[in-house]
């Protein structure tokens, strides 16, 4: 028995406002992690991070990162991914401002 | 203050007009983030986790109300209306976009500024200390001479690709207020028969190996020291280690080849390199520290400063923690806080900016500087303005009177901004001094400097402060480790481990116990705590962190 895959999603900055996105169901980015695309086995992953590479003029840096599934979508499992759905703590900007 | 030449001025808008055509082409997609990232960080821009952040250079942290104002402009048009000041006298903008950054140079430029050699391994801002030309005691302005090593070290064509970053401070004063010894040079302006030269020190730096740096030359004359300095980053471009980030930096080099070694090699190629030196260097220090004359001093006397200091406590309070003793007797040097209880340390609004910009040009010959320690300086404030820039400062929500104090706090940026932290530390700082604001303890404690980092490279100087955190990321929880004694001060010291470190909601009570600790063992209200750290050593505040646990683990 192969290990289970622990799933995860791509996420990246992207490339203007260096805002965080990742990459959504149907292959564009999104600002919402909820709208992101589950990655349930390694060759998936692999593939969504050959096609992140080919698309460096949208987007920076872009990595694999745990995710679980939640109820609305996938949620982070690691406190910086969570930062990374909102925000820094010490203002209400990023994500998080004018929520 | 220093005035950039034509040739500074046509170099800094050479390097903007570069850097717009770089960002368009990566725009277009002719450049490659591989290709682009080398180019933007030689300019002061990184990716963070939520947004670029640009780095701008204050060097030697010395401003003028213009540069300040314009820096203000710079967050409101581009940013979110307030910068970050750093602990290596730079400034940092949280917020700007890629397009936008190249406009944002040019409005540095406007007013002789920049952001170049603020990233990649180079050597960076060359920062000095934060009370230069302004302190009692001082050997010499340090400024001129980091001037001069800011104009030699930018664009230096043979040290663009140093094997690691290379920091460099200046102190002319033997308090050290600019921690030399922990930078890969460290400079100590001293005099020695009527010549004024430096003590050199090498190999200091703090991050995953923290180390003290270590005498190099007791005495270099001012007119061998650029020599003296490119024959030591000469040596450590060469034998420095490329295969190894960890171990890149010059103290690594230093601490493997041992200091006479280094001091052999250094020596060597200083005597290929001297007769290099025209002279030409030396012509450019005496112009440039002509730029850096002391003010003419207003002379009218203090006044009623003293009747003010009496009459009202909250402007006696403010003036007893945050002013310190100017050379001139009816100045003052005045810190203006940037650590407001529960502020961010070291983040001013613009328009905090604006009113820093006009108190320093209406009374205090348009200067201010901008410490390591975060915050903002009027080093040359006659006494008798001190009553009406304080109900200024107060308006404007800048007099809080806790400088030396233990709200007074170095925080990194931490994982609120920073992709290298491990941990957040921004609100580990507003917690600690939000606590004992509210304890009302911390005149009570007295002086005190707590430094946190979000990770191990230490820019938030967790390894000498008197209590150092440090937040590191212990199988996916936020951890804070703590260390104490430390200290950056002539003598400097890393700090000790106290032991297994504390969670996110558990560091604030931490610091409590050992606080509380502190005042049931000092001897008197007078006795610090880095003194009764150093008399007691680690043993009652190890009790204090770790019985109550051990106590409740026995119960359980």
């Amino acid at each position: 028995m192969p290990r289970p895959y622990t799933p995860k999603v791509l996420t990246a900055n992207a490339l203007l406002e260096g805002d965080v996105v990742w990459r959504a169901r149907d292959g564009q980015w999104t600002r919402k992690l909820e709208e992101a695309e589950l990655i349930e086995d390694e060759a998936t992953a692999e593939l969504h991070m050959l096609d992140a590479d080919a698309r460096g003029h949208e987007v920076v840096g872009a990595y694999l990162a745990e995710a679980r599934p939640g109820p609305k979508g996938p949620e982070p499992t690691h406190f910086r991914e969570v930062f990374r759905t909102r925000g820094p703590s010490n203002y209400a900007h990023g994500k998080q401002e004018g929520q | 203050m220093y005035r950039y030449t034509e040739f500074d001025e046509g170099f800094v808008r050479d390097r903007v007009a570069q850097f717009r055509a770089q960002v368009d082409r990566r725009i277009d997609g002719s450049l490659t983030e591989d290709e682009f990232k080398p180019l933007r960080l030689m300019n002061g821009l990184y990716l963070q986790l939520h947004a670029y952040m640009l780095r701008v250079a204050i060097p030697y942290g010395t401003l003028d109300s213009r540069q300040m104002r314009q820096l203000a402009l710079i967050a409101d048009r581009w940013d979110k209306g307030y910068g970050h000041f750093t602990t290596r006298q730079n400034i940092q903008f949280n917020w700007p976009k890629l397009q936008d950054v190249p406009d944002m140079l040019d409005a540095l430029a406007d007013v002789g500024m920049h952001a170049i050699q603020t990233s990649g391994n180079t050597i960076r801002n060359v920062t000095a200390d934060h009370f230069a030309g302004a302190a009692e005691g001082e050997v010499m302005d340090p400024r001129p001479v980091a001037e001069l090593i800011r104009q030699w070290s930018t664009d230096h064509p043979e040290f663009q690709f140093l094997p690691r970053k290379f920091k460099v401070a200046v102190t002319g004063h033997a308090q050290d207020r600019a921690v030399t010894a922990a930078h890969d040079i460290g400079l100590r302006l001293v005099e020695r028969d009527g010549v004024v030269g430096a003590t050199v020190l090498v190999g200091g730096g703090l991050g995953r190996t923290p180390m003290i740096g270590k005498v190099l030359s007791d005495f270099v004359p001012m007119e061998d020291l650029l020599p003296y300095l490119e024959a030591i980053v000469a040596v450590y471009n060469l034998l420095g280690r490329r295969d190894n980030k960890y171990k890149a930096r010059i103290k690594i080099t230093v601490h493997e080849s041992g200091i006479d070694e280094i001091r052999r090699l250094v020596d060597h190629e200083f005597a290929a390199r001297k007769p290099l030196f025209s002279g030409a260097d030396q012509a450019l220090l005496a112009g440039i520290t002509a730029q850096f004359a002391p003010p003419v001093y207003d002379a009218t006397g203090p006044e009623d400063y003293e009747d003010w200091r009496a009459a009202d406590p909250v402007f006696g309070a403010f003036t007893d923690t945050n002013v310190a003793a100017h050379k001139h007797p009816d100045y003052a040097i005045l810190t203006v806080s940037i650590k407001a209880h529960g502020a961010t340390p070291g983040d001013a609004t613009s328009d905090q900016m604006r009113v820093l910009a006009d108190l320093a040009e209406r009374y205090a010959h348009d200067e201010l500087r901008i410490s390591h320690e975060q915050n903002v300086i009027l080093p040359h404030l006659p006494k008798r303005h001190l009553k009406a820039v304080h109900d200024t400062l107060k308006a404007a929500g800048l007099a809080t009177a806790n400088v030396g104090l233990i709200s007074d706090i170095i925080a990194c940026p931490g994982m609120d901004y920073c992709a290298l932290a491990t941990a957040r530390s921004i609100p580990v700082a507003q917690e600690i001094a939000n606590r004992f604001d509210a304890l009302k303890l911390e005149h009570e404690i007295g002086p005190l400097k707590i430094k946190i980092s979000g990770c191990i490279n230490a820019c938030g100087h967790h390894h000498v402060g008197h209590i150092g955190i440090l937040g590191l990321d212990r199988a996916g929880v936020e951890s804070y480790q703590i260390t104490l004694g430390g200290d950056g001060g002539p003598d400097a010291v890393i700090g000790e481990r106290t032991g297994p470190g504390f969670a996110y909601d558990q560091i604030v009570p931490a610091i409590e116990r050992i606080l509380r600790a502190y005042l049931d063992v000092r001897e008197t209200p007078e006795e610090e705590f880095l003194d009764t750290f150093r008399r007691l050593g680690m043993a009652p505040f190890k009790a204090a962190l770790y019985d109550a646990d051990e106590a409740r683990a026995d119960a359980a």
